[in-house]
């Protein structure tokens, strides 16, 4: 690393998460003018994109090689009234609370108590999907049945095709044109809102050339007053850099990566959707590029690197919107979820790995920044040497690159009936969610509570934290005649409280399409253009909704402790095994050591526990999957869970596994933290039983001590097992490499660990960012070790 | 017929090549001072209680150390992680204890392995008849072999046997073509002195067998001290330290004139 990059590394590292309020400002005056009640829903938020371009403050870091910030600084992060407004208890809490602070100042809050508040009070799309929806999907929520991801935050899990790094956006308007004089309005009673459609992506479109000007404006500008010669013809190139894309096509690899940011500068400037915006298959996308100057003499593969590493520091620039209440528990972290790929299979399906896919690995571990987070995706044609090179990086102890299944990923994308070229060119975002990249608008929709639902089927639909009858009846616990007749009791619980679930996103979703387009995204993913339909109108040629289930091991292994129990050893009936937990196990120590001493555990590789897992599944699987959503896609199911096992943890009572009132759930697909008793193998083999084809992505980690690493051939056993994992189809692998004592000694004197960082679920995070509960949580999963 | 076994550990990394399962049979003829399985010298089952914790609380269950298990239930869990031993080369390996000390068990085991295309390898102390070892050769194609001391009366005073007839079996063993893998525990004081070291490696010159195919030092560790308390047994080797890292260069060093790879186990 240089000079140069570790400067902007320092710069990145040490600036302070703040409340940036000039969008907030610029997009309230907007609202508020006269044009913008002239216009189609559209083209008013196309024009507002335009206002915000016109007028957002020109960024421009000493130093730095790729320009354009979200905010006016470097982690200033702007707010989206129109999606969800913040109060001024809310920014006051983001000020001041522990973890994941932003800072507010004095002017802040008075522009928001004064200007924003008053607009937008009651209007923004918060609102309306809050009048919306039944009391029923209340009661469930504010119970802890699931989270809704739309709540705060415009729909997300945007990731860039290869379209946009071969066009700029004076072809892609040649492409609306082109739509526009071909609309048919005799025949297509939808022509008129096509046409609105399309004129507000061409709006949008040219806002984007003109902001990049105002770039190129202001580096000559800097250029003028420069000193240094040498920064001079940087600042002087950088500008001409800016005037070539994103109009034109890139001409070469710095101007490609420039070019990719202002297509992210104008997703995240457009709206807050969940997981940022990501350049998805960067070798790939950028291998023509690299090719090119490095055979032309044109760049070295250090000034490569130079730029790829001042790249990667413009992401850790952004943190997450600020999300506030539940929907902070539920992801409580600054990072906002971009995940590059590298590896993974060619549109023909070859292996797709090159000398760029290894460059960016070494910049992934020099660089050791939270964002963007990095994954492999490892097919059964990639070479050892892919593999053995992520977990050589994955030893330092940060949690990056995880490792993904191309070969499950494109079994699952076909099943969703994607054409398969689409699927090779897709991979997983965010933590671990399937899609393909440049034509799917996949929404993540929400967490979903597995063990809650048991909870309140053991109790009859009824939710004793909020004190409701929020189920169905399904029966007292004397009446039940076997494990199966619970089992199904279950079963129609889930039924019910997804079908709430999923009535609630339909209506979200048209709330969304109604309010909210996002004409900018839409230019990026097809076939938005050649539907003359917004991305969050269904104009993508693939719409998905996801529902993550959370707490699969944790429902698993309690499902199992009432049929060992209750049902097949006869021990303890159900009302008593009732009676305990409603005590939380006070003055039950030995019942609860035999509960989890002696009981079968999901994680072993143990049929009769891991049969609970896959009956679940199923459950799950049929209540959600194939149900239409109301922009004309499908429901589908991943397994994971962010933060949201902590939180969802906190909402449920004792259970019958023995874990106590408030203890966080089971992590992703991930074995209950201590359960596993067998090793890797034993655990990843319970996980592979799941049928991962179905899914669209799950969730596993596994915790290594660094001893474990001192074995000289432990990246090739570390290999066969993950390419065993990946021969049964598991979707995702990930490894903390950390030890218990370290992690017991950060939590007892965090100042000596500012840079610990740890692997969370599909993410990893500093250690002393974590709340105390998801701290614990990590210490207790279980670490295999050697001796 | 059953073997009595007292674990079967998965993702087993240090008793072979690749990624393996380890079966451990119980009962053994040595009494090692140093031994690491203090619950494998018995050849029945004990029971003993072990205390878990149920927050601040102790839960104190009682366990049965020794289960019996037939060669189709040991089979089906060995098959469990066949995926890892062909992604890694790796295999099943049968420990102890004294595995050979169930020769008629362990040999349909090791057969049923071979017809199933597993590797199979046989860790021992080398304290059986020959007979014994000829049963199991067939099918077997590796053999952890672990050789403490060459003196006679040391040898006795530390495990509770004669070395003659281990020192002879390895000879013996060394002829017929199987791999083998010598492995030397290091005890400081005890056996891991220069003097020792070296007789061992000169003994292995003599051998000047090919099959002799890689050398594995074991730095002795303490962590089986709560296994002797569970079992109440006294842990005689209290007083002794764990050797450094550089001592344990420099003990590999003794037989680097040998040219077999000799690893020091992590």
């Amino acid at each position: 690393m240089n000079e140069r990059i570790k400067y902007l590394r320092e710069i990145s590292l040490n600036a302070k998460e703040h409340i940036s309020t000039e969008r907030a400002e610029l997009i309230t005056e907007f609202y508020k003018s006269s044009r913008a009640l002239e216009v189609s829903v559209p083209v008013r938020r196309a024009l507002s994109f335009r206002y915000l371009l016109e007028r957002k403050k020109i960024c421009i870091n000493s130093s730095e090689l790729i320009v354009g910030e979200r905010g006016p600084a470097p982690k200033a992060t702007p707010t989206y009234p129109e999606v969800s407004l913040h109060s001024i208890k809310d920014l006051e809490i983001l000020n001041s609370r522990e973890k994941v602070a932003f800072k507010v100042d004095k002017k802040s809050l008075d522009t928001y108590r004064e200007d924003i508040i008053p607009y937008w009070h009651g209007k923004s799309n918060r609102d309306k999907i809050m009048d919306a929806l039944s009391d029923e999907w209340k009661n469930a929520y504010n119970a802890g049945v699931f989270t809704e991801f739309q709540e705060q935050r415009a729909p997300g899990h945007t990731v860039a095709g290869s379209k946009i790094f071969n066009k700029g956006l004076s072809d892609l308007i040649a492409d609306i044109d082109n739509e526009i004089n071909n609309l048919d309005f005799i025949n297509d009673m939808r022509a008129y809102d096509k046409r609105e459609e399309l004129k507000a992506m061409r709006i949008s479109a040219e806002a984007m050339v003109m902001y990049a000007n105002r770039h190129a404006d202001e580096l000559l500008k800097l250029a003028a007053f420069e000193d240094s010669d040498a920064r001079k013809d940087e600042l002087i190139n950088m500008a001409s850099i800016c005037r070539n894309v994103p109009e034109k096509r890139p001409d070469s690899f710095h101007e490609a990566l420039q070019h990719y940011w202002f297509f992210h500068l104008g997703v995240v400037t457009e709206l807050n959707p969940w997981d940022s915006f990501n350049p998805g298959r960067l070798d790939q996308n950028l291998y023509r590029y690299y090719r090119h100057d490095i055979d032309n003499g044109i760049i070295t593969e250090d000034q490569a690197k130079e730029l790829l590493m001042s790249f990667w520091i413009k992401f850790n620039n952004h943190p997450a919107p600020p999300k506030m209440g539940v929907t902070a528990l539920e992801s409580n972290t600054y990072t906002d979820f971009a995940l590059i790929n590298v590896g993974g299979v060619k549109p023909d399906g070859s292996d797709a790995s090159n000398e760029l896919t290894y460059l960016i690995l070494d910049v992934i571990e020099e660089m050791r920044l939270l964002q963007p987070s990095s994954m492999v995706q490892v097919s059964k044609k990639s070479p050892d040497r892919l593999i053995k090179r992520a977990l050589k990086i994955v030893r330092t102890g940060f949690g990056q690159p995880s490792m993904f299944n191309t070969d499950a990923i494109i079994q699952q994308m076909i099943r969703q009936g994607k054409d398969v070229i689409d699927a090779r060119n897709g991979g997983a975002s965010g933590c671990v969610e399937t899609g393909a990249f440049g034509t799917e608008a996949y929404w993540l929709t929400g967490y979903f509570n597995l063990v809650k639902v048991l909870e309140i089927t053991l109790n009859n639909g009824f939710d004793k934290r909020t004190n409701k009858q929020i189920g169905l009846r399904t029966g007292i616990l004397d009446d039940f005649i076997g494990f199966d007749d619970f089992l199904n009791a279950f079963n129609s619980q889930i039924e019910h409280f997804v079908q709430i679930k999923l009535i609630g996103n339909n209506i979200i979703e048209r709330i969304i399409s109604e309010n909210i387009p996002a004409p900018f995204l839409s230019l990026i993913v097809d076939d938005c253009i050649k539907n003359g339909s917004d991305y969050n109108r269904g104009g993508a040629k693939y719409n998905t909704s996801y529902v993550q289930g959370v707490g699969l091991g944790s429902v698993t292994d309690n499902l199992t402790a009432i049929k060992y129990a209750v049902f097949d050893t006869k021990t303890i009936s159900f009302t008593q095994l009732k009676e305990a937990t409603d005590n939380n196990f006070e003055g039950y120590d030995k019942l609860r050591g035999r509960l989890i001493y002696d009981t079968p555990k999901y994680g072993n590789d143990d049929e009769y526990a891991d049969k609970q897992a896959t009956d679940v599944f199923e459950m799950f699987f049929n209540a959600v999957d194939s149900k239409p959503t109301a922009r004309g896609g499908k429901f589908r199911i991943n397994l994971l869970p962010t933060t949201c096992h902590v939180y969802f943890g906190s909402v449920v009572g004792a259970m019958p596994d023995g874990r106590l009132s408030g203890e966080p759930l089971s992590e992703g697909i991930s074995p209950v933290q201590g359960a596993d008793k067998y090793g890797p193998t034993g655990v990843l083999n319970s996980a592979a039983k799941l049928d991962h084809v179905r899914t669209g992505g799950t969730l596993l980690n596994q915790k290594f001590s660094p001893s474990f690493f001192n074995d000289p051939d432990v990246y090739n056993k570390l290999t066969a097992i993950v390419r065993s994992y990946f021969r049964m189809d598991g979707h995702h692998i990930q490894f903390n490499v950390v030890d218990t004592d370290t992690l017991r000694d950060a939590q007892k004197n965090p100042e000596k660990y500012k840079n610990l960082i740890v692997r969370v679920a599909g993410y990893s995070d500093y250690f002393n960012d974590l709340g105390e509960d998801l701290q614990n949580e990590i210490i207790n999963r279980t670490a295999h070790d050697m001796c | 017929m059953k073997a009595l076994i007292f674990d079967i550990k998965r993702f087993a990394i240090h008793d072979g090549p690749g990624v393996r399962t380890t079966v451990f049979l119980k009962g053994c003829p040595l009494t090692c001072l140093w031994c690491h399985n203090p619950e494998s010298q018995n050849g029945d089952i004990e029971i003993c209680n072990v205390n878990k914790p149920i927050g601040d609380q102790m839960f104190i269950t009682e366990q049965h150390i020794g289960r019996h298990i037939t060669i189709d239930e040991l089979m089906s869990d060995i098959e469990k992680d066949r995926i890892y031993y062909e992604e890694s080369d790796g295999g099943v390996t049968f420990s102890g204890g004294e595995p050979m000390m169930q020769i008629d068990f362990l040999e349909k085991a090791v057969k049923r392995c071979k017809e199933t295309d597993l590797h199979t390898a046989i860790d021992t102390s080398g304290y059986v008849p020959y007979s014994f070892f000829e049963r199991v050769i067939p099918y077997t194609d590796l053999f952890l072999f672990d050789i403490k001391h060459v003196d006679d009366k040391r040898h006795k005073a530390f495990t509770g046997v004669d070395n003659s007839i281990i020192l002879d079996n390895i000879k013996k063993l060394a002829e017929c073509g199987s791999e083998i893998w010598i492995r030397i525990p290091a005890v400081p004081d005890y056996n891991a002195t220069e003097e020792n070291l070296e007789a061992l490696s000169n003994f292995i010159s003599d051998i000047n067998a090919e099959s002799i195919t890689r050398i594995y030092l074991l730095p002795y560790h303490k962590l089986s001290s709560h296994k002797y308390d569970n079992l109440n047994m006294a842990d005689k080797l209290v007083n002794i330290q764990e050797p450094t890292a550089n001592q344990m260069k420099e003990w590999q060093r003794i037989f680097a004139p040998l040219n077999i790879k000799t690893y020091i186990k992590g």
